[in-house]
């Protein structure tokens, strides 16, 4: 079943086509990674998933509801879609550890629930949860280091965590291991892959083909806005059109 | 219809006080980033500029007359300004046409103050969050008011346009209505054309200079600006120094309309952020059209037949607008869609 | 609280860690819960001992104390919108004014008695700050402090102008005589030749009474300051200063929170508002203006905006010198600096002398200018860096403690 269905999307800045008839549909539980050279608008697609831009025709259907037409990146939030950005989006002036509770506050009491009165130190059960959390990311032992002092990669480890910790339905990830060494990348992929055993949806943005291949099921490749081949790990490898999209996207 | 120009008239000379206010505080906004809470300091002391040349060139000598007397048997007093007993006919004429004499004071005054606030204070707020720069140059425009009140005192110091320029001119017979029905004071209508020169001006200094092309480019994009390697900072003090010029003979020639005082700075400050919002933030022309649209909208507020419908319109009208304008059309009239909205 | 999500089990096979980690973080916890008690415990006894804390200062007259007190609680509430959420409202001072008129209204129509009065404060600036909140609160950043700005202003020139009525004007709201104050001609307070005194149940509330009020109110609105600083609705409004995109792709709206912050601010200076309109039940517009609105926001960063302390102090300051530098005129310069060589005293007494007096505001502008440049985290900063230097090895135990290093500084 799938549980993001993507088709005939585009989207244009001024005369620029980023996006020209993207279609896509994503498999419940599947790790779907979108390659592409640069510039081939695999972060505007994102983007357009979450919100943060409207697309200006097609479809977006997330679980049986469309993600278009005025709805907030709260309320696409809130559906169960969560993503991590290429340039980390955390609480820098916050400790790590009120970083992983905001979401789940988030979660549990929803947007109307303004609890001004209780303690955050008394709710056992989200310091509980948080600091388990920053464990399974390896953070635990920084959890009363302002966040701001973190390495990038840190960062997005820390963002990843805070995203998962809202159990969402669909992760999207925007390069996850950019920038970080190839001990934290192959840390990095483990975590992955073990969030793959609870069922949640991923989409994934790389550049690292060794990420890639060891964490997805399916690929699309996007060049010049649009989606040249989409299959197997196995059949992307040697396809010549996804060889030819990258060394003319290098060249051009 | 004749009531409706004489509103529109009456409007303008505000609307070009707010309109060459807010044009510098979008200049300095759109190309240096900052939020300048002290350019309406900038304005008042361009008005207090003239207050010092008229001071100056009305200094007088008292001399006695000894061949005539008073009715209390002493000798007259005659007092002189000291210009006229040095320079005849020539200090006479300075002391009459002191309002615009000192426009060539106040150039070279508020450049300097403007390089000195540049250099000395704001651009170390470049980088700083926007708060804070408007906390700073607010310390600062209490600091600056301050200082004025200490000099001059607290009240009004009134000061006279050319005797030549006093009376009024029936622009009314000129256009067909009877006489005496739009009757506009000559000051006003000298006033406005020094504003319409100022701001083709600086203008024309944006379009022709190479100072222009880096102030343009940078409202269009200031981080690519930032980049470029050509020396911004010499040249963001300039824009600096032009907008505290562009306020100060803004704040000169107010001076015979409204007699300066030390808070008039504040109050004009408030309507011209007002003015740069509903124009659009880094929007220039947006800046001009919105100070003379808000300067008439409350001039025709204050109409007695608008007042009895709507009391106490006159004194909201340009915040209700402001408040409309951000709420149905934030990038205000003439801001370009994307541009510092946030 | 809803269980339903279950705790998270690390598949990781580091339980070991994890229940140490647990101990540790549930013991600062509950340190920290104690420091918060200690905390409040202090700032109550300061604050009621404060009459004879501040004797050798000269600064202990109720009228003074009350002033410390009102202006605390306006710096507080201002706090709890700047502090937290980061977002700048230059007007204020319009609630700090309507919870005065609406304090004087409940005197003049229902009674002299102070709770209705200050109750009817806080609410109507509610009402208003709800209103005024939910137009400005659509922007931010620099827009929202010129909307709330142009909201002052419009408050300001509307009191002086049309409304006039329900103001008074130029004159400012007073207490008349023949005011109806129907809950005291009920209940049998005979109308008295002289204009009544606010009281509280009989008290007279001039004086000590009067403080002791403002006190207690100042303890209470400390305290919940408190609460909402260490509860997850604070937390939010942290989150909200931070990165407000984060906080959308949260699933979190910000906009109810920012709203709920800003409603409860402007019921703190609706609070201050009526506590003025109690020690002295007069209302003027003049406590609408901008610059009004202007001082508070200078006390809360020159105590330290987002600390808890920091805009109580930051307020004492203010007024604190406010009351010494106004009071100065030339001659208690010079036997001030008497002391000196004559020429030496003379020329201190050339520069001093602008500064005081009727020039107290170049002072608090320069004040102002100076901790905005030089200490943007306002006097609790500067204790903290002073307290860093002063334990000599600062560096190193920052970095044993690192839960003490990274807490803001209270």
């Amino acid at each position: 079943m799938a549980i993001l269905e993507v088709s005939g999307v585009n989207k244009s800045f001024g005369g620029l086509k980023a996006l020209t008839d993207v279609n896509l549909s994503i498999e419940q539980s599947s790790v779907h990674a979108i390659i592409g050279p640069n510039g081939a608008g695999k972060s505007t697609l994102l983007n357009c998933l979450i919100g943060k831009l409207e697309p200006d025709s097609g479809v977006v259907n997330f679980d049986g509801t469309s993600l278009l037409g005025g709805i907030t990146p709260y309320n696409i939030n809130q559906l169960g879609v969560c993503r991590v950005f290429q340039t980390p989006e955390v609480f820098g002036d916050m400790t790590l550890l009120e970083n992983v509770m905001i979401p789940s506050f988030a979660k549990r009491d929803g947007n109307f629930r303004f609890n001004g009165w209780g303690a955050v130190a008394k709710r056992g059960e989200v310091n509980d949860e948080a600091l388990a959390m920053l464990e399974e990311v390896g953070l635990v032992e920084q959890r009363n280091v302002i966040t701001n002092a973190l390495s990038r990669g840190d960062k997005r480890r820390l963002e990843l965590a805070m995203c998962l910790i809202q159990h969402p339905k669909l992760l999207l990830l925007d390069e996850p291991t950019a920038g970080m060494s190839r001990a934290d990348t192959n840390n990095t992929i483990e975590l992955l892959k073990k969030i793959g055993e609870r069922g949640i949806t991923k989409i994934i943005i790389e550049h690292d083909m060794h990420v890639v291949f060891s964490l997805a099921d399916r690929i699309s490749v996007l060049a010049q806005g649009t989606v040249i081949v989409e299959g197997e790990p196995e059949s992307i490898k040697g396809d010549p059109r996804v060889i030819e999209a990258y060394l003319g996207g290098e060249l051009g | 219809m004749d009531a409706i120009l004489l509103q529109i008239l009456n409007g303008l000379d505000k609307g070009a006080a707010y309109a060459l206010i807010a044009l510098g505080l979008t200049l300095i906004f759109g190309t240096l980033g900052v939020v300048n809470f002290a350019h309406g300091a900038l304005f008042m002391l361009g008005a207090f500029c003239a207050v010092t040349v008229g001071k100056l060139v009305n200094y007088q000598v008292v001399t006695l007359d000894p061949t005539r007397t008073t009715p209390w048997g002493t000798p007259v007093e005659i007092r002189t300004p000291i210009v006229q007993e040095w320079f005849g006919d020539f200090g006479a004429f300075m002391v009459e046409y002191s309002v615009p004499l000192s426009i060539l004071f106040a150039i070279p005054i508020m450049l300097l103050i403007g390089v000195i606030m540049e250099r000395g204070l704001i651009q170390f707020f470049y980088k700083r969050p926007h708060a804070d720069q408007i906390l700073v140059t607010f310390g600062l425009a209490i600091v600056i008011q301050e200082i004025i009140k200490a000099q001059f005192g607290a009240n009004p110091i009134p000061q006279a346009a050319p005797d030549l320029v006093a009376g009024s001119a029936d622009i009314g017979v000129l256009l067909g209505f009877d006489p005496g029905t739009v009757v506009y004071p000559y000051w006003r209508i000298i006033y406005l054309l020094f504003s319409a020169l100022l701001i083709g001006c600086v203008f024309a200094f944006l379009q022709f200079t190479t100072y222009g092309m880096v102030v343009r480019a940078g409202m269009a994009d200031r981080e690519t600006v930032g980049l470029l390697g050509i020396n911004i900072q010499q040249r963001f003090t300039v824009v600096f120094g032009l907008a505290a010029v562009v306020a100060g003979l803004a704040g000169v020639m107010y001076t015979p309309i409204l007699p300066p005082d030390y808070h008039m700075g504040m109050d004009f400050l408030v309507l011209s952020f007002v003015v740069v919002v509903v124009g659009g933030m880094g929007s220039l022309p947006g800046a001009v059209a919105a100070g003379l649209l808000l300067g008439v909208l409350q001039s025709f507020a204050s109409m007695n037949e608008v007042k009895n419908i709507l009391p106490g319109i006159d004194q909201i009208i340009i915040y209700l607008v402001a408040v409309v304008i951000l709420l149905v059309r934030p990038r205000g009239l003439m801001g370009r869609k994307g541009v510092m909205e946030s | 609280m809803s269980q339903n999500l279950g705790k998270i089990r690390s598949p990781l096979d580091m339980e070991p860690l994890a229940i140490e980690v647990h101990d540790v973080e549930s013991a600062s916890r509950s340190r920290s819960a104690r420091n918060d008690l200690i905390l409040i415990c202090v700032f109550s006894a300061v604050v009621l001992a404060s009459p004879w804390l501040l004797a050798p200062f000269g600064a202990a007259y109720p009228d003074l104390l009350q002033r410390f007190c009102i202006f605390g609680i306006f710096a507080i509430g201002f706090n709890i919108m700047f502090g937290l959420t980061g977002y700048l409202s230059f007007g204020h001072a319009a609630f700090l004014g309507i919870g005065s008129y609406a304090a004087v209204w409940s005197f003049k129509l229902l009674t002299m008695n102070v709770i209705p009065a200050v109750m009817f404060g806080v609410l109507c600036a509610g009402l208003f700050s709800a209103l005024i909140g939910y137009v400005c609160l659509r922007r931010a950043g620099i827009y929202f402090s010129i909307l709330t700005l142009a909201f002052a202003q419009m408050s300001y020139n509307l009191a002086y102008s049309v409304l006039t009525p329900i103001t008074n004007g130029e004159t400012g709201l007073q207490l008349t005589l023949n005011d109806s104050r129907v809950l005291d001609a009920a209940s049998g307070i005979d109308p008295t030749s002289s204009l009544p005194v606010t009281n509280l149940f009989g008290m007279k509330m001039s004086g000590y009474p009067g403080f002791y009020l403002c006190a207690i109110v100042l303890i209470i609105s400390f305290y919940i300051s408190i609460r909402i600083f260490r509860s997850p609705f604070g937390m939010m409004l942290r989150g909200i200063k931070t990165n407000q995109n984060r906080m959308s792709y949260t699933g979190i709206n910000t906009r109810p929170y920012l709203l709920a912050a800003f409603v409860v601010s402007g019921m703190y200076a609706g609070l201050a508002g009526s506590l003025m309109a109690v020690t002295d039940p007069l209302a003027g517009a003049e406590r609408m203006q901008w610059t009004a609105s202007g001082e508070v926001v200078l006390m809360t960063i020159l105590g330290g905006a987002g600390t808890l302390l920091g805009p109580v102090l930051g307020a004492g300051v203010i007024k604190y010198f406010e009351n010494i530098f106004s009071s100065f005129n030339a001659q208690t310069l010079h036997s001030a600096f008497s002391f000196l060589p004559d020429g030496l005293a003379e020329f201190m007494v050339t520069i001093t002398h602008p500064f005081v007096g009727e020039g107290w505001h170049l002072t608090l502008g320069v004040l102002f200018m100076l901790i905005v440049i030089f200490l943007p985290g306002g006097l609790m900063e500067g204790a903290q860096r002073i307290g860093n230097m002063f334990s000599g090895s600062g560096g190193k135990s920052e970095a044993e403690s690192p839960a003490e290093q990274t807490k803001p500084a209270e």
